[in-house]
């Protein structure tokens, strides 16, 4: 038996999964080695183990190539103007309480123009599953620095590097009110799988921060030769610290090598869900 | 002071009869952007590119000479994969001989 004879093409080139996604838009737009793909296979197949009916799911995104996700999954979903991913997922909520509402969207989209969107959502304790894709800068606009870009890290509005100090995301998301908070990488995709399970099974702001490559834009200003070598950064560095009680520590600081990068399910606790 | 442990080496108890499973790997070609996230996380080393180019010119995972027996459905190519490109399939229960050469 040859190699070639071992590794079967699929005669219909159909995915097992492909039935909650748009596959007749696959391949999608995103460049080789972004994580975001593995982030919107990881949702369809969260819908699929969450034992919630598929009908019920609903996927909301804001701007960037993170929000693209709303246009490739198979469920009813929304792509919003750039930072509004929260407000208008709060309408679906509090409007259709049986409708399983997930927002995916980029640090830049969710965290600086829609910042605000997020305290007060996370303070509400509105029933959301959240999930971040941070890939430390504005991918889709070419790399500019944003809230969650590590000091010291390069993009075309920092070229001697950013100097501020970025959010803890886990932090922010714990103190204004969530219930339920992780923070995962794309390699860890059985981890980021069962932390948005839990999240679609609980009632509540659920956050997930989950960490991805973006080769293209902050990859190449900060000699991140690829999406693969940015894998091996987390695989070298991730700390899997569940449970942790205090988050206060966990920035992350992708380019200083002698920092762990901290990952876990932090917070799960109960309260009372916004309009309960 | 350290304490010194005796040295023991277990045994898991349903050992003879545990089986690994085997899996048949399943790749959508014009999907794949060559990544490298398969081929550089599989556990056991069943994957490396092909010769061939897809419409993009991506070179796309085959199994590797050697490893037709190898994959143990573990499925982590397939829950990493960006582009949905890759899958596997259990084929413990299968007449192997008749099943590898089915074509797909
Ligand atoms: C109101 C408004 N301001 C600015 C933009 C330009 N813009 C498009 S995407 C984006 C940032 C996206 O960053 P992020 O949310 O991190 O997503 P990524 O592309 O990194 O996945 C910006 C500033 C816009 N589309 N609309
Ligand atoms: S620019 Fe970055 S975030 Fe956008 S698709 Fe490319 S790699 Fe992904
Ligand atoms: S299922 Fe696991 S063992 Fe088989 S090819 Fe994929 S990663 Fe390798
Ligand atoms: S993970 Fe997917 S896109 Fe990447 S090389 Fe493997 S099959 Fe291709
Ligand atoms: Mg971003």
């Amino acid at each position: 038996m040859s190699a070639t004879e071992q590794t079967i093409q699929p005669a219909a080139n159909i995915h097992p999964i492909d039935r909650l996604l748009r596959a007749d838009r696959l391949p999608h737009i995103l460049c080789a080695g972004c994580g975001i793909g593995t982030v919107i296979h990881g949702y369809a197949n969260s819908i699929a183990a969450s034992g919630i009916d598929e009908n019920n799911h609903v996927c909301v995104s804001g701007i960037g190539c993170s929000g693209r996700a709303a246009g490739y999954v198979n469920v009813d979903s929304y792509h919003t103007t750039h930072g509004r991913a929260l407000p208008f997922a709060l309408g679906i909520a509090v409007h259709k309480p049986e409708l399983n509402v997930t927002v995916i969207s980029g640090d830049g989209d969710l965290t600086a123009i829609g910042g605000n969107h997020f305290i007060h959502a996370a303070r509400r304790n509105v029933n959301l599953n959240v999930i971040c894709i941070n890939n430390f800068n504005y991918g889709m606009t070419g790399g500019q620095v944003g809230p969650t870009t590590p000091i010291g890290a390069k993009g075309t509005t920092a070229p001697f590097g950013a100097v501020e100090r970025p959010f803890n995301l886990p932090y922010l998301a714990k103190a204004t009110g969530a219930i339920f908070v992780a923070r995962w990488t794309i390699l860890h995709v059985r981890e980021f799988h069962e932390a948005l399970v839990r999240s679609m099974q609980k009632p509540g702001f659920c956050f997930i921060e989950i960490l991805a490559p973006c080769p293209t834009s902050f990859g190449k200003s900060n000699k991140i030769g690829d999406g693969l070598h940015e894998v091996e950064i987390y695989r070298e560095r991730c700390q899997v610290q569940n449970g942790a009680p205090h988050l206060n520590d966990f920035d992350i600081d992708l380019l200083d090598e002698s920092k762990p990068i901290v990952v876990g399910n932090f917070v799960d606790v109960e309260r009372d869900a916004f309009m309960e | 002071m350290t304490k010194s442990v005796p040295h023991v080496v277990r045994e898991p108890i349903d050992l003879p009869q545990a089986q690994v499973p085997l899996g048949r790997v399943h790749v959508i070609v014009e999907r794949c952007k060559q990544c490298n996230f398969c081929i550089k996380y599989c556990p056991t080393e069943v994957l490396e590119y092909s010769e061939d180019i897809n419409a993009k010119g991506y070179h796309y995972p085959i199994v590797a000479d050697g490893k037709e027996f190898a994959c143990v459905n573990c499925r982590f190519c397939d829950l990493i994969c960006p582009e949905l490109a890759i899958y596997t399939t259990d084929i413990s229960d299968a007449d192997d001989t008749a099943e590898a050469s089915d074509g797909g």
